[in-house]
């Protein structure tokens, strides 16, 4: 069942929050032992949520467009009086003392948090093998990772054990996931939706967005978390856009780009899925014309500089002062250097090492700077494109879900599952993974829609074509 | 203090910090008052929780700018940067500052001497919260304990560096003063450096003459007071003089100034200093105040000290002496000369009301307290047309003062105190000049000392209430 029409029914009093809720609890129960998508599960307080909501529409009140829909959020999004710890030992047992502004939001609209997701720590990582918690495994495959570093997210949606979930996207975070798992994963425009109260990552790239079972729903989550925060100053000053009432009207008259730099060195029955798409887009009336961004190239190069320098910043104030892990020890300096070293994982490390590294003086031009410049590029080259088509098709990942364990040993391999998703995250646009069909194994494939700033309603009406095109 | 021996010259320039007025903080709506129980003023954002996020003040904006104007600086397109370092009352183990593009650029301040100092930039930054070190040694090396009180982390600050053109102590205390002054005047900042709302760091080298290349400099922190300015900096360039004459050559290093020793000690050599990995701060996006914005900032500035220096100046005329100089800074610094230009524009003498505001009324408020311009220019013409005398003046200055306020001719009257007229001054000297005739003979005879013993021997006899001016002309007058 839909999200929409759990909501629709509970609204109209036919259905209620609570039985919705219990269902889901169900689910969790019988899946997650194997899966490990959730770290927590939030049953009491889930429970009484639902229980209100069912109060509200008994009183005669409307609790909002989500009204008793079953919701997972990722750890690195806080949510009061809650364990936040971004799957990291350093923040093992974390308790934020306020919510993320949409967690505020969800609430709001009625939704119903069952339970926090698994994710690599701080977000870095693109299996959810990185955490303490240990990895979530793939649906599709047990044996196989979900992807990341949302994989808690998108597992949870895609093994139906809640319609919705929330992620977060730095580089690919929701979308590779989201191709892995078989689910709709959104990348929203950079500001459209608050990070107030997400866990930095890095700062300019970090975005929260929807995941979900289908493409209404994930335009309905989106509409819900979007619009402007007071507290988040690089929130964009625009209402939260009108998505699910635009989502039939189709791509008649739309110039999409079939993007060669975002689908060379895919696998074959990616290449042919993303063909597949373009079909689909064409037979409804889409123009399809071939492209290419060659400075996408450059991407992944100058992603791996500016991401690491914003985290090794973002990163500093774990230094067992204030809150989290602390490792005692004769002074202050080796008290920090001791708990961040037992508190952060490898992948982690190696990332605070890189960025500290690319802002050291004497370095700072070669390599952060540089990176910024590669950005302004990418940019640049992105605008160009976007003043002749409409939109930009592509493959979300190179490969369909890789065995559990395959790459932890080969960082660079691993960062290679990013190729595709990260230019947008540079740029800042909008950008949506959309179920294509199964490759080898009935593996799940994703095929990405690019769209400039603020064309969400555009990207969601294109995937919606595409999905109801396979069904 | 000293001179620098033979042909050395000393190069200083001032890096200070100036806490802004505003109610909140920097980035979040916490109280910005001094004290507090610690960690009582404190939220997810200045305590910098993982997910918090800043917002930029406006109030702390217009602020920083008004200072940027009061300092001639181009004001520009700015960016928030990250100052990266770890400190454990430093929330996010970074500090947000500006690097290569603060609010206000280059400017100048103009001292009192006439010398102009460069203002190489003013830029906004947020404080940190304050360590204490328990037990041990008491400094962060070697204490058993620290304690963190985050009250003051996130306050908005703004960072005034000057150019190396001071050249001696003196001239760094008037910088620092004058500076202070601006502040004040700009409403800013309160300007009050025992409560640490100002804060002076010195860049202090030392070379063989102005023609020489600048020698390698020495950073004093720990400057409290404009006393410890001028102290630390002349003890600090003697001490590298020393070195050099020596033979030996100056570290480059920050040094901390121990008022109570009278000396600096190293706080940290060049090699244990942090590399600050400076990047734009992404959290916050450019600060670029509009032309409109500027301009009405502009206007709304009141007289800036030096200005209302020369304001004091053309209100005294031509007769100005080095005293009335040294009253005119006085009375600015301390933002009295409010009540000189009232008194003068109700026709009170410049001198006079100049005197008594620089000395009585500075005195009685600098105790404490408060009084109104008008209240202090009636007693001002009460003394200038003889209703009170001077020492009688004071007296109902201070009650006033204490009171906060109050009629001036009510307090004299409730004192007892009345204008005597001639006759019963007359009276009261015929008899003091029969007690002591013999000094009134050495007197008539030439001892102009004597002149002091007997106005104080009439003021003793009339209780205060004789004027001192018209004592001393009846004694003249009756010496022939």
């Amino acid at each position: 069942m839909t999200a929409r029409t759990i909501a629709e029914q509970v609204r109209a009093g036919e259905r209620r929050a609570t039985e919705v809720v219990e269902a889901a609890l169900v689910e969790i129960a019988t899946h997650d032992s194997d899966l490990h998508a959730f770290t927590e599960v939030h049953t009491a307080s889930a429970r009484e949520a639902a229980e209100a909501i069912d109060a509200a529409v008994a009183a005669g009140n409307d609790p909002g467009p989500l009204a008793g829909v079953p919701i997972g959020v990722k750890d690195n999004i806080c949510q009061r009086g809650r364990v936040t710890s971004c799957a990291s030992k350093i923040l093992e047992g974390w308790q934020p003392p306020y919510d993320a502004t949409v967690v505020g939001r969800l609430a709001a609209a009625g939704a119903v948090i069952v339970g926090s997701t698994n994710m690599d720590e701080f977000a870095m990582g693109s299996s959810t093998e990185n955490s303490v918690y240990g990895p979530t495994r793939n649906p599709a495959d047990h044996s196989r990772v979900p992807g990341g570093s949302s994989g808690g997210s998108a597992a949870a949606v895609g093994a139906g054990m809640v319609p919705l979930s929330l992620g977060s996207d730095t580089g690919g975070s929701i979308r590779q996931p989201a191709a892995f798992c078989g689910v709709v994963g959104v990348k929203p425009t950079y500001g459209a939706v608050s990070r107030y109260g997400l866990v930095a990552f890095a700062s300019s790239l970090d975005q929260i967005g929807p995941f979900a079972a289908n493409v209404g729903d994930a335009a309905l989550l989106l509409e819900v978390i979007s619009g402007h925060d007071p507290l988040d100053s690089t929130s964009l000053d625009a209402p939260a856009p009108s998505l699910v009432a635009h989502l039939d009207e189709g791509v008649a008259g739309l110039r999409v780009g079939l993007c060669k730099d975002l689908i060379e060195g895919a696998s074959t029955e990616i290449t042919a899925a993303v063909a597949a798409s373009a079909e689909l887009l064409a037979a409804q009336g889409a123009e399809i014309v071939e492209m290419s961004i060659p400075e996408l190239h450059y991407g992944l190069s100058a992603y791996y500089l500016i991401a690491p320098a914003e985290a090794s910043s973002n990163l500093a104030r774990y230094d067992g002062v204030r809150y989290g892990l602390r490792v005692d020890a004769a002074n202050v300096a080796e008290m920090n250097a001791a708990s961040r070293t037992a508190g952060f994982g490898d992948e982690v490390k190696r990332r605070i090492m890189l960025g500290t590294y690319a802002l050291s003086a004497g370095y700072y031009d070669a390599y952060y700077a540089q990176a910024q410049r590669t950005r302004t590029l990418i940019i640049r080259a992105f605008a160009e494109a976007y003043a002749s088509v409409d939109l930009i098709l592509g493959a979300t990942t190179p490969t369909t879900a890789f065995e559990i364990g395959a790459k932890v040993s080969d960082p660079m391999e691993m960062y290679l599952s990013d190729v595709f998703t990260i230019p947008t995250n540079l740029a800042g646009h909008p950008a949506i993974s959309v179920p294509a069909g199964t490759g080898a194994g009935g593996l799940p494939i994703g095929v990405q829609l690019l769209g400039p700033a603020l064309s969400e309603e555009r990207l969601l009406r294109a995937a919606a074509v595409i999905e109801k095109g396979r069904a | 203090m000293a001179e620098l021996p033979d042909d050395w010259e000393m190069v200083v320039g001032l890096e200070v910090h100036t806490e802004l007025a505003t109610s909140t903080k920097l980035f979040c709506g916490c109280s910005n008052a001094f004290g507090g129980e610690p960690n009582t003023n404190v939220c997810p954002v200045c305590l910098g929780l993982p997910g918090s996020l800043p917002v930029l003040n406006e109030k702390a904006v217009e602020l920083a700018i008004r200072i940027g104007l009061a300092l001639h600086c181009e004001i520009a397109p700015s960016v928030f940067a990250r100052k990266n370092y770890f400190y454990p009352d430093q929330p996010k183990d970074y500090q947000i500052s500006q690097y290569d593009k603060p609010l206000n650029g280059i400017g100048h301040l103009d001292l009192p001497d006439g010398t102009r100092v460069v203002v190489e930039r003013a830029h906004m930054e947020e404080d940190t919260g304050k360590t204490t070190h328990l037990g041990g040694t008491g400094r962060i090396h070697g204490a058993d304990e620290s304690i963190v009180d985050y009250n003051r982390a996130g306050v908005p600050l703004v960072e005034i560096v000057s150019g190396p053109d001071i050249r001696s102590a003196e001239q760094a205390r008037l910088y620092a003063a004058e500076l202070r002054a601006i502040l004040i005047a700009t409403g800013a900042s309160d300007g009050r450096m025992e409560e640490g709302s100002m804060r002076v760091d010195a860049n202090v080298s030392v070379r063989r003459g102005p023609d020489a290349p600048f020698g390698t400099r020495c950073e004093i922190k720990n400057l409290n007071s404009l006393r410890s300015v001028q102290r630390a900096i002349d003890h600090e360039a003697l001490r590298q003089v020393m070195l050099l004459e020596a033979g030996e050559t100056v570290t480059q290093e920050t040094r901390h100034w121990d008022e109570d020793a009278g000396r600096t000690q190293t706080l940290r050599s060049k090699e244990e200093a942090y590399d600050y990995r400076y990047f734009p701060e992404p959290d916050l996006v450019p600060l670029a105040p509009s032309d409109e914005q500027i301009d009405a900032i502009r206007a709304s500035l009141p007289p800036m000290p030096a200005e209302r220096r020369r304001t004091l100046l053309g209100l005294l005329g031509d007769s100005v002496t080095e005293a009335h100089a040294d009253q005119i800074s006085s009375v600015v610094d301390q933002d009295l000369d409010r009540f000189v230009t009232a008194a003068a524009a109700a026709g009170v003498g410049a001198p006079l009301a100049l005197a008594r505001v620089a000395n009585e009324l500075a005195g009685a408020l600098g105790d404490g307290g408060e009084l109104e311009e008008g209240t202090m220019v009636v007693l001002l013409e009460m003394e200038e047309a003889g209703e009170v005398s001077a020492t009688q003046a004071k007296a109902v200055l201070a009650d006033l003062v204490a009171a906060g306020g109050g009629d001036p001719r009510a307090v004299a009257k409730a004192k007892g105190f009345e204008q005597m007229d001639a006759g019963a001054l007359d009276a009261v000297l015929d008899a003091v000049i029969a007690e002591n005739a013999d000094a009134w003979q050495r007197y008539v005879e030439g001892d102009d000392k004597l002149a002091g013993f007997f106005t104080g021997k009439v003021m003793a006899a009339t209780k205060g209430q004789a004027d001192g001016k018209a004592v001393n002309a009846s004694l003249r007058q009756r010496r022939g």
